[in-house]
């Protein structure tokens, strides 16, 4: 098990010609992702060739997913492009939308969410997952990769694994190589993105296969302290935590566009203070968060 | 991007939201001059980026353009909250009968927008906001509909202004949405929106921010809106090289891969200059995922420029970009740098092709490179070697 996305995961790439796209499908398909398609409205009928894999080219994610039955769509669109993209494939009603791009404009994000919000099936659930912007997507090892994680660092095993930051998220599954992962999922650093911790959360506690989770936030928002006061209601799985920033300086942006001190707003310490309320265990470094988890794993 | 009061004030009357006449001055002659085009009282208002500049006596009512003079001579200098003022901003002055507050902005929790509207304005938002909350109608926009007429009717209801007032004050809030959408802010905020005594709404102060994403990819107008003299040297340098970089108070400089390990790197060095005499990070560095060679090199650069750091910390963890390109691009900064790389290094890596990567910087064995086996080893090292540089 895992979540979100496993070894039946059909996989078609928007933006599959461009740099970026070519690199990852390739680094992907390693991975063992089902790629079934691409999508470049100016180079539909075309193929794009890795390896022995021929993988075919359409017009729109619409048409994609009639002739190859996706269900997961990356998108590797520049930021210009990236909300028309997306909004696609929202309308073709794709069940997971990850979005890689870095620089897409806050208001294209909280457009295309606020569509991805409105389109519900019969049971009033939402349609579109999205993941992302600006994240480094999710990983199942052994199974799929559907983002631009390295996908050697570690294989299955019993951890969760849910980040705003890629680079902390292969920090973490690298000091914990020796257990392994079910999902790890970077949720992405802008201020406004798709799937947050508390859904990662759930998701987590509802898989029978991750027995403990890490979470990893970073400064900006109250993300972390929303997904603390969820920790306490309703996850019975161990869990630990990380905040990266705490020498971060009020009012500049760290990179990350959502990464901002504002006032005493989105400080780590008062986000690790409301995850130590909430009974998770803060590590004060990767490393040290490293050693907590093993405890906790270790008692389970 | 936050934008200074008189920039949002240019930005409202391009969008057609009714403002009064406003001339920015940086020398007292200016100001004297602007004075004497708008005619009559002005109010002398020293532009900062930070609250609180009336109480810091930032503001000033001049009757003549004499006294307009005299007072930008104060307050052109002024150091408010560790701003410094070089400019002011001379604005006609209002004859105000009532005052309102008005914002819209980005809610990241709610993933929507968030208008703010009450019909006591002038105080600080936030004291009124505590102090009395039902004063301060909330009311959340649709990102997809935002605030058309329907939505600004609900808004000025739920703030509860007078009958009479309601059509001039949805007209006004609906022109200030088009700022907001067309100009791809984050918040625009009035404070006070003012009734005059002839009856008329108008926006008296204004407080704008821009999201740099939408700036880069669709505004290129915005460029003009940067403030590059104030910014630090090192950091206009850095921008300029396409680096994201912030200067920050400490000896140890830093360069990593990704924003969150990058952050994760200045806390670790901070904690590990606890025991080092109290060194901390002199920057945030962020390389990029990808992380090559030749922007190695222009970080570096930019780093061994300050003249604050004692020591450099490398931290990469090898995704996609693997270590032996990030070693490769070490070196081959470190020989394009030449002499002027005189600071010694301490380079941790980790991740795809490692053992290539360490193997390259021993090989190369440059006098100034220390390999770190852990994150945590690399930045107790860099620390120790700021600290006896002191």
């Amino acid at each position: 098990m895992s979540i979100y996305l496993n070894k039946d995961s059909k996989v078609i790439v928007q933006g599959i010609t461009g740099g970026e796209g070519t690199k990852h499908t390739a680094l992907m398909l390693k991975a063992g992702t089902n790629i079934v398609g691409g999508v470049n409205a100016r180079k539909a009928g075309t193929t794009v060739t890795h390896g022995e894999q021929e993988i075919k080219v359409y017009g729109t994610v619409a048409e994609a997913k009639a002739e190859t039955g996706a269900d997961v769509s990356i998108v590797f669109v520049p930021p210009k492009f990236t909300k028309d993209a997306v909004v696609e494939a929202i309308e073709a009603e794709v069940g997971l939308v990850v979005v890689i791009t870095e620089g897409v404009p806050v208001q294209d994000s909280a457009e295309f969410w606020a569509l991805a919000q409105s389109k519900v099936d019969a049971d009033g659930n939402q349609i579109t997952r999205i993941i992302g912007p600006n994240c480094p997507g999710i990983i199942t090892p052994g199974e799929a990769l559907v983002g631009i994680t390295p996908n050697n660092i570690t294989g299955k095993g019993p951890i969760g694994l849910v980040s705003k930051s890629g680079t902390l998220t292969y920090q973490m599954m690298f000091e914990l190589r020796d257990l392994g992962f079910s999902t790890a999922i970077g949720i992405g650093g802008d201020p406004v993105i798709g799937t947050t911790h508390i859904d990662a959360l759930a998701a987590f506690e509802a898989d029978p296969e991750t027995k403990a989770i890490v979470m990893i936030g970073e400064i900006g928002g109250d993300a972390e302290e929303r997904a603390a006061e969820y920790i306490k209601a309703n996850v019975t799985k161990p869990v630990v935590g990380y905040v990266a920033g705490f020498t971060a300086p009020e009012g500049k942006t760290m990179g990350h566009a959502g990464a901002i001190v504002s006032g005493s707003a989105g400080t780590a310490q008062a986000k690790k203070e409301a995850l130590e309320a909430a009974g998770v265990k803060v590590g004060k470094t990767p490393s040290e968060t490293a050693v907590l988890l093993r405890e906790v794993f270790a008692a389970l | 991007m936050d934008l200074y009061e008189y920039q949002a004030r240019d930005l409202f009357e391009a969008h057609g939201v009714p403002v009064l006449a406003g001339i920015v001055a940086y020398t007292p002659e200016e100001a004297k001059a602007a004075a004497e085009k708008i005619g009559g009282v002005v109010v002398v208002k020293a532009q900062v980026k930070v609250g609180g500049r009336g109480k810091a006596g930032g503001v000033k009512v001049a009757k003549t353009a004499d006294e307009a003079f005299e007072h930008a001579s104060n307050i052109l200098g002024m150091d408010i909250k560790g701003h410094t003022v070089n400019k002011v901003m001379i604005a006609q002055g209002a004859d105000i009968a009532e005052e309102f507050y008005f914002s819209v902005l980005l809610d990241r929790a709610n993933r929507n927008y968030l208008a703010m509207c009450s019909v006591e304005g002038g105080m600080e938002i936030e004291q009124l906001a505590e102090e009395r909350p039902e004063a301060l109608a909330r009311v959340a926009v649709d990102p997809l509909v935002g605030i058309d007429a329907e939505k600004a009717a609900e808004i000025v209801a739920a703030a509860g202004f007078a009958e009479e007032l309601r059509g001039k004050v949805e007209e006004t809030l609906q022109k200030l949405w088009v700022v907001f959408k067309e100009e791809d802010a984050t918040l625009v905020e009035v404070n006070p929106l003012v009734k005059t005594g002839a009856g008329d709404i108008v926006a008296l102060d204004g407080k704008v921010s821009l999201d740099d994403n939408a700036s880069e990819v669709r505004h290129p107008a915005h460029e003009e809106l940067e403030d590059k003299g104030a910014a630090d040297p090192l950091e206009a340098k850095a921008k300029a090289a396409g680096l994201n970089y912030v200067k920050l108070d400490g000896e140890v400089g830093i360069i990593g891969n990704g924003a969150g390990l990058v952050m994760s790197t200045l806390d670790v060095v901070a904690y590990a200059g606890e025991n080092h005499g109290g060194v901390k990070p002199a920057n945030f560095l962020d390389i990029g995922g990808g992380a090559s060679a030749e922007v190695m090199a222009s970080g570096l650069d930019v780093i061994l420029n300050d003249p604050q750091v004692k020591s450099v910390f490398v931290n990469v963890f090898g995704g996609i970009t693997a270590c032996d390109a990030v070693a490769n691009g070490i070196v081959g900064a470190l020989n394009t740098l030449g002499d002027a790389a005189n600071k010694p290094l301490v380079v941790r890596l980790d991740g795809n092709n490692v053992e290539e990567g360490r193997a390259i910087l021993a090989e190369a064995n440059h006098p100034l490179v220390t390999l770190a086996a852990t994150m945590d080893e690399g930045a107790d090292k860099a620390a120790e070697l700021a600290n006896a540089a002191k």
